[in-house]
């Protein structure tokens, strides 16, 4: 099953045959004063370096967030993601649990973009899907409901149930539909991530649904965090996780997953792998020699 | 053990976040006599606030924090019948919950532990509470600061409804509202009209206490 993603440029497909997609996040303003402080201003200079680190770090897609409180969150995301577009040719995530936000950024958007997210709860489904539908677009779908966050493989399972119905309900292709099968801190909860793993396999074997998810989440309240999550992503890999959004500048992550890519024989005689050592080689020689 | 010494141990072991014996020591204590007021202020209460200032210096991890206060959890349950007996005030009374639309606890639930950790009682709501919900909970336990928490920007406007709909009850003047949650800044407590926010689970305890000795330092003055 391959989702394909475009921008006005470039296609990126995301599968279980495919080179793992990394999903570039920190185009985010959450947490960050002055980036908050810039935007309520309309200055969008900082997206300009959040985009570059991402797109040089190794990002396949890029998630794209204007969450500022108290702002007109719609028209931020337009212009983020026209502004975006201009940048680079890297198809986009659209990120809003604002639905006027999300018309405005699949209205804006040139190509197919992905969004994130909607909930398996009826009411959001009869709101998000609708508008996924009419785009043509890619639908990130978290198995949660009402009641919260389901500890259990088989909760996860019944609500992603009730999620491919309803996207199919909404004759939307099964390829468009990913599904996020949370990854919560393994600091407060010890068994969290086996859940999460046995999750995505079940999923996997199931309906060969492509699945994302929020790789940094995992380490949350640890020390070396970037190792954990360099630790995980393969574990997830390899029990059919296709994406994940994560933060492209942290190069042992990406590099934990390039690897199990080569290991998962993702690419194909290393020739990824082998190019990219190529071109980390080449940079290093240019600014040796000051080219 | 002497009394010198099972304090410490209670401490240590609190400390460590070793439940088994945290309970095994505190029936001890209370086999040897030892009042269940001098167990929670000499022993549980320091140990947690040295649990958040190690959590506060990068010290300790959530992992840590969250074993730690499940060991006095298990303290307390022996503890509470035994200080509700002796008649001895809880600090102050606490609702928290989880806004409507939001299923997120991991930040909610380290400061119920840090609350707990420094004698309040702390009434969880749990998660997707709704206004009702921390209405009900007002009238029925008559806490002292009622908290919110969110960990989303499409959830944090529910701060502003919460504290409409408490004051349409009527109830506005009676609770010290605290808010809080990642996305969650001063500014945008302010501009809800919530009293106290805090980014961190043993700055929230800190606040908790100051809004309360200022609150009753008005009633008493």
């Amino acid at each position: 099953m391959h989702t394909v993603l475009k921008s006005a440029t470039k296609t990126v497909t995301i599968g279980h045959d495919q080179p793992f997609c990394i999903i570039g996040e920190r185009i985010n303003p959450t947490g960050r004063k002055q980036f908050q402080m810039q935007l309520r201003a309309n200055n969008f200079s900082r997206l300009a370096i959040d985009v570059e680190q991402q797109v040089s770090g190794g990002a396949d897609v890029l998630d794209v967030n204007m969450g500022v409180p108290l702002t007109d969150e719609p028209a931020l995301l337009g212009r983020a993601i026209m502004m975006i577009q201009s940048l680079t040719d890297l198809p986009i995530c659209i990120d809003s649990s604002i639905i006027e936000a999300l018309q405005v950024g699949l209205e804006t958007y040139q190509g197919k973009a992905l969004v994130n997210s909607v909930t398996g709860e009826d009411d959001r489904m009869d709101l998000v899907l609708p508008l996924i539908k009419k785009h043509g677009a890619a639908i990130i779908a978290l198995p949660n409901d009402e009641t919260g966050i389901p500890a259990t493989v088989a909760e996860r399972m019944a609500i992603t149930e009730k999620i491919v119905r309803t996207v199919e309900k909404y004759k939307i292709p099964l390829e468009d539909l990913l599904i996020d099968p949370l990854a919560m801190p393994v600091g407060a909860d010890p068994d969290s991530v086996k859940i999460t793993l046995e999750t995505i396999y079940r999923i996997r074997e199931k309906w060969g649904l492509n699945m994302t998810l929020g790789a940094s989440n995992v380490s949350f309240g640890l020390p070396y965090r970037h190792a954990v999550n360099a630790a995980f992503l393969p574990a997830a890999m390899s029990h059919g996780l296709t994406s994940a959004v994560m933060d492209a500048r942290t190069p042992i992550i990406v590099e934990a997953v390039r690897a199990a890519d080569l290991l998962l024989g993702l690419d194909p005689w290393g020739a990824n792998w082998i190019s990219r050592f190529r071109s980390l080689e080449a940079s290093k020689a240019s600014l040796n020699t000051g080219v | 053990m002497n009394h010198d010494e099972l304090i410490k141990a209670l401490y240590d072991e609190t400390l460590m976040g070793n439940a088994p014996a945290v309970l095994a020591l505190t029936n001890e204590a209370i086999a040897s006599g030892m009042g269940p007021d001098t167990i929670l202020f000499d022993a549980l209460i320091p140990s947690l606030e040295e649990v958040g200032a190690r959590f506060e210096r990068g010290d300790f991890f959530v992992p840590e924090m969250l074993i730690a206060g499940k060991a006095m959890s298990g303290a307390l349950a022996v503890l509470r019948p035994l200080l509700a007996e002796t008649g001895a005030e809880s600090i102050g009374t606490y609702v928290m919950g989880t806004v409507k639309g939001d299923v997120h606890d991991i930040g909610k639930n380290l400061v119920n532990i840090m609350l707990e950790g420094a004698g309040f009682t702390v009434i969880d709501l749990g998660v997707q509470t709704p206004p009702e919900k921390f209405i009900e909970a007002i009238r029925e336990h008559k806490p002292d600061i009622v908290g919110m928490s969110a960990f989303l920007t499409t959830t944090m406007p529910m701060f502003k409804v919460n504290i409409h709909e408490i004051t349409k009850a009527g109830l506005r003047d009676q609770v010290i509202v605290m808010v809080g949650g990642a996305p969650v800044t001063q500014e945008y407590a302010d501009a809800v009209g919530a009293d106290g926010y805090a980014a961190d689970a043993s700055t929230a305890v800190r606040l908790a206490k100051a809004l309360i000795k200022k609150r009753r330092d008005l009633v008493s003055a």
